[in-house]
């Protein structure tokens, strides 16, 4: 593990929620520095989701608390979420398919006019500059998000992500949908994000995914943490070992979920 | 009621195709207007040349406002992939409910015909209408209960509940300043003030024609070329000098015109009177409301979020919307609106009836349908629901004037309702 000193820009202590009775997350523990890319992998169902889910305030946490920069964190919402700068790119990307890409960028935190009209030129504008960056390629702005591309989606929900200055960047599954130039696109925007000081949590089931970018990785199974290690002190094939059996190696710290 | 456009259009060239966008015109709209032109030339045509004279397009367009206002609501019901089926319930309620208090409460303390009763019925209107349809929204957003459950419940309660208030008495008749929310006679506004408003509307359009090109030229995107807004504007404003001229072109009943002139100190000449009608204030007011509703679904955050609840609800709640709170808004939006349809059909009928607005439900919802609302959620316009109000109404009118009986009405306006969904369905897939 780090010992370097720093606040961890986030920090989740003892998370626990349940779902019917089903322990869906049993105290599970993570933290993130900032400038840092933390892998959390896993199974289908280990609970990763689950647990970014409630770090971007869409559930509620039956017991555990969270810390940003040190100070306890009230997330109740997705909206305490952003203003902690907590952003979220989704597996399921979570646009409104019916409307353009300033729209969704924007939803929920539109620019208003004075008058307290929408102030679509403006959010336009914005759009076509934040799309600039990543999608340089990208015209269809007027176009509802449903007739865009895989790859033009995915980007679209890197820019609600990226555009209002987040701090924290939790990234479900985000090549899943993607071909082999949009996923090295994304990898690409990790490092640049990762060199800005944005602390990043990739959650995937795919560990090649994860040992390029991750300095560290954190691994689940059935809704514990098996352990959390540097990338550089374990191998894949024991980190294969945790995400399957929930072994944890030498080089790893052990979690509660360690067999 | 793209009908007979969709199916006998040949398919746009690429040239028609990029032409129209280039305009940014909704082609499916344009298809609409062709759909609405063809039946009232065919109605034109088969009734002798009686379906397309001032007065029955006057009257035509005063019995489409009620269904129309409630239409544009209804349009945001079903976007957020939801239903109303209490529309025509809640107007017959709130009916009821200004019916008693214009004829009984309000005179009790005001004295008969006192000038306050009508805008307080109004007021009366739109608050029990509006608190319904909250009420209905709370139960829909908080409680989870599907929204076809609990307005199939509401149609039920509250069209129990228009029975209630009179035990089934119709009341009547109304303040006679109120009856001017009806048409008719005391609705009708009259030339001058018609010319007055059709030219403030011509400048309206004008005026946001420019400001929307000007804003985007200042941000550097691309504009329509400036003769194509420039033909916009003079099609726009053609068509409103139109209706002015046509509402115009109806003069009153000899007898009312008569009535008007001794009440006014005009000597009666030989050969009559021309008094025109001038658009009727039930127009107006659906006019104006189509315009509001238009405004607050594309240019405020409030309908944002109603289109992003209907494309992705997930998405929307992800977003930081209160999506519950949004929903509640846009059934009491509905209610409000059934409010504003009631002070209309009550004031038509001269008579509160606790029949009024029955099946209303069904020709508000086939609207929003015809007019392009996808029962999906997440598409429609308020133009097209009006549009679709005024299909419907002229079919329903054109048939009355063919003397073609009421059963055989309703499966014409059944057939048509299935067939437009089913042509406009074929519609969409082609262009995607």
């Amino acid at each position: 593990m780090h010992t370097n000193g720093t606040t961890p820009l986030v920090e989740m202590r003892n998370i626990s929620i349940a779902f019917g009775g089903i322990k869906a997350v049993d105290g599970v523990s993570i933290d993130l520095r900032p400038g840092e890319v933390v892998g959390l992998l896993g199974h289908n169902g280990a609970g990763k989701s689950t647990l970014i889910k409630i770090l971007s305030g869409a559930y509620r946490p039956d017991a555990g608390e969270i810390y940003v920069n040190g100070e306890h964190a009230d997330i109740s919402s997705p909206r305490d979420a952003k203003r902690y700068g907590i952003e979220t790119i989704y597996q399921t990307l979570a646009l409104a398919d019916n409307i353009d890409a300033a729209g969704n960028i924007f939803l929920g935190r539109e620019v208003l006019t004075p008058y307290g009209t929408l102030d679509d030129a403006t959010m336009e504008a914005e759009t076509r500059k934040v799309m600039a960056r990543l999608n340089p390629h990208f015209r269809r702005f007027k176009e509802p998000v449903k007739a865009l591309s895989g790859g033009q989606r995915q980007s679209v929900a890197i820019a609600r992500a990226i555009y209002f200055n987040a701090r924290v960047l939790i990234m479900d599954e985000p090549t899943a949908a993607l071909g082999p130039a949009e996923t090295q696109q994304v990898a690409d925007l990790v490092l640049q994000l990762k060199k800005e000081g944005i602390g990043i949590f990739l959650i995937s089931h795919d560990i090649h995914d994860v040992f390029g970018l991750a300095d560290r990785v954190s691994v689940m199974k059935n809704g514990k943490l098996v352990g959390s290690a540097n990338v550089q002190d374990v191998t894949q094939d024991e980190v294969l070992g945790m995400i399957i059996l929930g072994k944890c190696p030498p080089g790893a710290t052990p979690g509660p979920g360690a067999s | 009621m793209t009908a007979p456009v969709a199916t006998t259009a040949p398919p746009p060239s690429t040239a028609s195709g990029s032409l129209l966008s280039k305009l940014e015109i909704d082609v499916r709209m344009l298809g609409m207007l062709a759909a609405l032109a063809a039946i009232w030339i065919g109605f034109d045509l088969l009734s002798g040349g009686v379906f397309l004279t001032p007065r029955n397009l006057w009257n035509l367009s005063v019995q489409t406002a009620s269904v129309a206002i409630m239409a544009t609501g209804m349009v945001l019901v079903i976007v957020t992939r939801n239903i109303d089926l209490s529309v025509g319930a809640i107007l017959g309620v709130v009916g009821m409910v200004i019916g008693v208090a214009q004829v009984q409460w309000l005179p009790a303390y005001l004295g008969l015909e006192h000038w306050l009763t009508a805008p307080l019925a109004v007021l009366i209107a739109l608050v029990v209408g509006g608190s319904i349809g909250l009420f209905q929204g709370w139960l829909i957003a908080y409680l989870g209960i599907p929204s076809f459950i609990v307005t199939l419940g509401g149609l039920l309660v509250w069209r129990g509940a228009a029975w209630w208030v009179t035990t089934g008495q119709t009341v009547a008749p109304m303040d006679s300043r109120f009856k001017a929310f009806g048409g008719g006679v005391e609705g009708a506004l009259g030339a001058t003030a018609t010319w007055v408003i059709a030219a403030i509307a011509c400048g309206l359009i004008i005026v946001a024609l420019g400001l929307n090109r000007r804003r985007r030229l200042r941000f550097g995107f691309p504009v329509r070329p400036g003769w194509a807004d420039a033909v916009i504007a003079a099609v726009a404003c053609v068509a409103v000098l139109g209706a002015a001229a046509i509402a115009n072109a109806y003069p009153l009943p000899a007898g009312t015109a008569r009535r008007w002139a001794e009440a006014n100190g005009i000597a009666w000449p030989e050969g009559g009177l021309f008094i025109p009608h001038g658009v009727a204030l039930p127009v107006l007011i659906a006019v104006v409301v189509g315009l509001v509703m238009t405004f607050i679904a594309t240019r405020r955050r409030f309908g944002r979020y109603v289109f992003a609840i209907g494309g992705n609800p997930e998405a929307a709640e992800l977003s930081g919307i209160n999506t519950r709170w949004t929903l509640m808004k846009v059934f009491g939006l509905m209610g409000l609106l059934c409010g504003i349809s009631a002070c209309i059909s009550t004031a038509r009928l001269n008579a509160a009836t606790n029949a009024a607005g029955t099946l209303d439900e069904l020709y508000v919802i086939a609207s929003a349908v015809i007019g392009g609302t996808s029962l999906a959620g997440g598409i429609g316009t308020i133009a097209g629901a009006m549009l679709g109000a005024l299909v419907m109404q002229s079919l329903q009118s054109g048939m009355v004037l063919l003397g073609v009986d009421t059963p055989l009405q309703n499966i014409v306006v059944g057939a048509v309702l299935v067939l437009a969904v089913w042509v406009d369905s074929l519609y969409r897939r082609r262009i995607k």
